[in-house]
C-alpha cells in the first residue's frame, strides 16, 4: 500500500465494535458449521479403529488412543474388498484415460477446426449434458446386453468414454489460446495432427488435469450404473461392494465396513491434498462463461 | 475480448485460415486445404462423437421409442401406442413418487444454496488466508465420500436405537428421534444427508464468486458508508446471483435424480415415504422387468427436469443481475 492515509487497514480499525461482535459470532458460527461437517467423518474413522465387538457401543470414542486396526486386516482377509478397489480402480483409470484422449481431441476440433456444421454439432454435445442417466439406462442396458457385455466391467467403462462436458471444458481452454502458434508451425510445413500434438495439446495439461479430477471423482463414486449392470460379486466396484457388505455383516461388525468406507477415500483424499485447484476448477468450470 | 476471458462462442477468425479470397472465389488449392480441414475436423470429433451417439443420443431416442411398448425383454415387444403415459396418471406409486421427490428435491436445493451462500459470506469475512483454507477444506470433505458411503455410515449413526446422533439426544434427554423408521424421520434425515455432502459443492462455487468480486466497487460502498448488511444485500447478492442462479439449477437437476441415499438408508420406505421417481424407475425396469412402462416413466422425469430448468431461466431473467 503506497498511500497510507486512506490504506485499507485504516478503514478497518474504524469499524465499529459492533461488527467485530459480528465476526466473532461468524467465526463461532463457522465453527459449529465445521463440526457438523468433520463430526460424521470422524466418527467413522474412529469407530473403524473401535474392536469388532464393541463398535457399536455408546459413546462413541472421538479419540482412538489405542487404535484396533483387525478392521482392516478384516477388510482385506475375509471380505473381498481388496478385488471391489481392484475393480474400482480398473473401471476408473481406463474411463480417466479415455476422457482425457476423445476430450482433448473434440475439445480441440470445436475450439481451432473449421468444419461444416460445427456450431449445430457442439450445441448436441451441449444438449446431451441436460439428459439424465435414468433415461438412457434402459436402452443401454439393452445395448450392453446385446454387446454381450452384461455383468463385465467393460458396460461400465465403453459408454463413459465420452463426455460432452469435459469436450466443453476442453474447448473453453483451446480457446484462449493465440491461433498464430499454430498458423506458424502451418507455414512451417507441420501437419495439422502435428499441431495438435506437439504444439496445443501439450498447453492444455491443466485442462486435462482438471478432466481428470472430474472424472475420477464421478465414477470412483459411482453406485447407480454398477448396481444395474453388475451381477456377480467379483465384479462389483467400490460404492456397491460397500453397500454389500454393510447388508451381509448386519450390525454385527460395522467397524469392518467402516474401515471399508474409509479406505475407500483415500485415493480421492491424497488427490485433493495433490490437487485442490482443480477440484475447484472443476467446479467453477461450468459457472463462469 | 483479451485472451484471458474466452469468448462465449468461437470467433469467426478461428481455425486455420482459408486465406484472402475466402468467401469471394476460391483456388483450387484453398478448396481442398477446406476440405482437407474439415476431415480433420471430423476425425477429431469422432472418437467423443461416436459415444455419445451411441451411449446418450441413441438411447434417449430409443428411451422414447420404447415408451410406446410393453417389453420384458425376453417376449417380443408390442406396441401399445400411449398406454404406457397413460397408466402413469393411475398409478398411485408413481404419482406418489413424484411429489416425494418434489418435496426432497425442493428442500435440498433451498438448504444447499442458503446455507452454501451463508458459509461462503462467513469464511469470506475470514481475514487470515490461512483461516480461510482450513474452513474451505473442512466444507469441501464430505464430497470426498461417495454417496454409496455416505449413505452407509449416516444409516448407522441415525439408527433409531443404537445411533450415536440418538445416544447424544438422549443424553439431552429425549427419548430417541424415529429417524428411518418414520415417515417424516427418514425424509428429514436423507434431506439432512443429501444437503450434508452437497453444501460443499455451493460453499466452493460462491466462495469463488465472492473472491471474485471486484476490489474497487466493495471499498467504494466502504467508503460510503454502507453497512455489512446493505453492502451485501445492494452490492454481493446482486454482483454473484448468476452463480447462484447456476447452484440452483445443477442442484435441482441433481436433487431430483436423489437415488442412492434413499436406495441405500431406506430401500424407499418406511412404506413409500421416500421411494423417489428414480426408485420406481429402478423397481419398474429392473426388478419388474418393465422396460416400456419404465421408459415412460423416465421420459416424464426428463421432461419435468426440462421444464423446471426452463421455469428458472424465466424466472432468471427478473432475479440475476448479468454485469
Amino acid at each position: 500500500m503506497t498511500a497510507p492515509s486512506f490504506s485499507r487497514s485504516s478503514l478497518f480499525e474504524r469499524s465499529s465494535l459492533t461488527r467485530r461482535i459480528g465476526r466473532g459470532a461468524g467465526l463461532v458460527v463457522l465453527v459449529l458449521a465445521a463440526t457438523v461437517a468433520f463430526g460424521p467423518l470422524l466418527w467413522t474413522l474412529t469407530t473403524s479403529l473401535r474392536e469388532p465387538a464393541e463398535s457399536f457401543t455408546n459413546p462413541p470414542v472421538w479419540l482412538p488412543l489405542e487404535p484396533d486396526f483387525s478392521n482392516y486386516a478384516a477388510v482385506f482377509g475375509e471380505v473381498s474388498l481388496g478385488r471391489f478397489f481392484l475393480n474400482s480402480v480398473i473401471v476408473t483409470g481406463l474411463i480417466v484415460g479415455a476422457q482425457i484422449i476423445t476430450c482433448t481431441l473434440s475439445g480441440y476440433a470445436f475450439a481451432m477446426v473449421r468444419f461444416p456444421g460445427r456450431g449445430a454439432i457442439f450445441a448436441l454435445f451441449l444438449a446431451t449434458m441436460m439428459v439424465p442417466v435414468q433415461t438412457t439406462i434402459i436402452p443401454v442396458f439393452v445395448l450392453i446386453s446385446r454387446m454381450g457385455l452384461s455383468d463385465s466391467l467393460a458396460s461400465l467403462i465403453l459408454p463413459a468414454i465420452g463426455s460432452a462436458f469435459g469436450t466443453f471444458l476442453m474447448r473453453q481452454y483451446f480457446l484462449q489460446m493465440p491461433v498464430e502458434l499454430g498458423e506458424a508451425a502451418r507455414v512451417d510445413g507441420a501437419s495439422r495432427f502435428q499441431v495438435f500434438r506437439l504444439i496445443y495439446a501439450p498447453m492444455a495439461t491443466p485442462a486435462m488435469a482438471t478432466l481428470a479430477i472430474l472424472a475420477f471423482t464421478g465414477f470412483w463414486a459411482e453406485f447407480y450404473r454398477p448396481l444395474i449392470f453388475l451381477q456377480s460379486q467379483e465384479n462389483f466396484t467400490l460404492p456397491l461392494g460397500l453397500v454389500t457388505l454393510q447388508g451381509t455383516f448386519g450390525t454385527g461388525s460395522i467397524s469392518v465396513v467402516l474401515a471399508g468406507v474409509i479406505l475407500s477415500m483415500i485415493p480421492s483424499v491424497i488427490l485433493f491434498v495433490v490437487a485442490q485447484r482443480r477440484f475447484v476448477e472443476g467446479i467453477t468450470a461450468g459457472s463462469f462463461r | 475480448m483479451s485472451a484471458v476471458t474466452p469468448p462465449r462462442t468461437a470467433p469467426a477468425r478461428r481455425g486455420t485460415p482459408t486465406g484472402p479470397t475466402d468467401g469471394v472465389r476460391r483456388t483450387p488449392a484453398a478448396r481442398r486445404s477446406r476440405r482437407a480441414e474439415a476431415a480433420f475436423g471430423y476425425a477429431m470429433i469422432g472418437l467423443a462423437g461416436a459415444a455419445i451417439l451411441l451411449f446418450t443420443i441413441g438411447p434417449i431416442l430409443a428411451s422414447f421409442g420404447l415408451s410406446f411398448f410393453a417389453w420384458d425383454i425376453i417376449t417380443p415387444r408390442r406396441f401399445v401406442g400411449l398406454d404406457n403415459y397413460a397408466a402413469i396418471g393411475g398409478d398411485q406409486r408413481v404419482v406418489h413418487s413424484f411429489g416425494v421427490t418434489a418435496v426432497l428435491a425442493f428442500s435440498i436445493v433451498l438448504l444447499q444454496v442458503a446455507i452454501g451462500l451463508f458459509l461462503a459470506l462467513l469464511v469470506d469475512q475470514r481475514r487470515r488466508a490461512s483461516t480461510k483454507a482450513v474452513f474451505r477444506t473442512v466444507f469441501y470433505l464430505p464430497l470426498l465420500a461417495s454417496t454409496a458411503a455416505v449413505s452407509i455410515f449416516m444409516t448407522y449413526m441415525f439408527n433409531e436405537r443404537f445411533g450415536v446422533v440418538n445416544y447424544y439426544l438422549r443424553l439431552l434427554g429425549s427419548s430417541g428421534v424415529p429417524w428411518l423408521t418414520s415417515d417424516a424421520g427418514a425424509v428429514v434425515t436423507i434431506v439432512f444427508v443429501a444437503v450434508w455432502q452437497s453444501v460443499g459443492f455451493t460453499f466452493v462455487l460462491f466462495v469463488a464468486a465472492l473472491a471474485g468480486l471486484p476490489r474497487d466497487v466493495m471499498e467504494a460502498a466502504e467508503i460510503d458508508g454502507a453497512g455489512p448488511v446493505r453492502s451485501l444485500l445492494r452490492i454481493k447478492l446482486p454482483l454473484i446471483s448468476p452463480t447462484v442462479f447456476f447452484a440452483c439449477v445443477i442442484g435441482l437437476i441433481n436433487a431430483m435424480q436423489l437415488f442412492d441415499q434413499a436406495f441405500i438408508m431406506t430401500k424407499g420406505g418406511p412404506g413409500t415415504a421416500t421411494t423417489t421417481i428414480t426408485m420406481v424407475i429402478y423397481q419398474t425396469a429392473f426388478q419388474n422387468l418393465q422396460f416400456g412402462y419404465g421408459s415412460a416413466i423416465s421420459m416424464v422425469l426428463f421432461a419435468a427436469l426440462i421444464a423446471l430448468t426452463g421455469l428458472q431461466f424465466t424466472l432468471s431473467r427478473r432475479l440475476v443481475f448479468y454485469s
